[in-house]
């Protein structure tokens, strides 16, 4: 039986893919956090990490755009403390699933090496 | 590779914010700048910022529906999807000039009149502030982007 590497990392794999591309989104909204008409957009995570093991395209439907709690005259819908708070959020998961790509890495070397 | 994208965007941040400080700070050095002549005097100066997208937010559901076909595709997307920004341009204040009876100034017109910059102080402060706070954010941004790549990069490897 052949080992499938894609089958062995299991949902990490896919999740690290999604975290990476919320950064680059939580980045962008942080960076037009004084643009006139912006509108803040997010993923829905679960939903997007589901679609991504259907094997269906991650993003798209997924990514939504944000009900601001209070609208800006100018038309900017970023709460620039909510921006910051999913950030660190975000690269704290991103931290953990690095950690558990790196136990299942760790492992199959210990396999591999039998010590 | 899309991972690297974060940092232009957190760069462009850090760019319009630093044009932004630029004009506060050529405004506070001309709040009292005078002149005789109303045209000639300085107008307060303000950044437009603009988001720079190559998809607007109509083409998306075009776009993801064709993403569905391939997961190249939605990388792709994700990749339009997340905009930098850009200074488009600067904008001068119009606003009248204040005129001010002051006829031994050097500078005065005929009337004895100077008129004065158009530069909000206490708006240049906030607005001073505002940009200073934006930057440091997307310089956090920066940082924390870096980290996570550098432990990326360290995958396996431990």
């Amino acid at each position: 039986m052949a080992l499938s590497l894609d089958s062995y990392l299991g949902v990490h794999a896919q999740a690290l893919t999604l975290e990476a591309q919320r950064t680059e989104l939580l980045a962008a909204n942080m960076a037009n956090a004084d643009t006139p008409n912006y509108k803040a957009r997010d993923i829905d995570f679960k939903a997007a990490l589901a679609a991504a093991g259907n094997g269906a395209a991650a993003l798209g439907a997924n990514l939504k755009y944000r009900v601001p709690m209070a609208a800006a005259l100018d038309g900017n819908t970023v709460d620039t403390q909510l921006e910051q708070a999913a950030f660190a959020e975000n690269s704290v998961r991103y931290q953990a699933t690095l950690t558990f790509l790196n136990a299942r890495l760790k492992e199959l070397m210990t396999a591999i090496t039998g010590s | 590779m899309s991972s690297f994208k974060v940092f232009d965007i957190a760069g462009s941040g850090m760019s319009a914010e630093s044009v932004r400080l630029n004009t506060v700070a050529s405004n506070l050095a001309n709040a009292d700048s005078v002149s005789g002549d109303p045209s000639q005097v300085y107008q307060a100066k303000h950044p437009v910022f603009q988001s720079v997208q190559a998809l607007g937010a109509a083409n998306l559901g075009v776009a993801a529906l064709a993403a569905t076909v391939v997961g190249a595709a939605a990388n792709q997307l994700a990749q339009q999807a997340s905009a930098s920004v850009k200074v488009s341009g600067i904008a001068s204040n119009t606003a009248a000039p204040e005129a001010r009876y002051d006829p031994s100034n050097p500078l005065a017109n005929s009337d004895g009149y100077v008129y004065s910059s158009n530069v909000n102080v206490v708006e240049e402060m906030t607005d001073m502030i505002s940009a200073s706070r934006s930057y440091q954010n997307n310089v956090e941004v920066m940082n924390t982007a870096r980290n996570m790549m550098l432990d990326t990069l360290k995958l396996g490897q431990s």
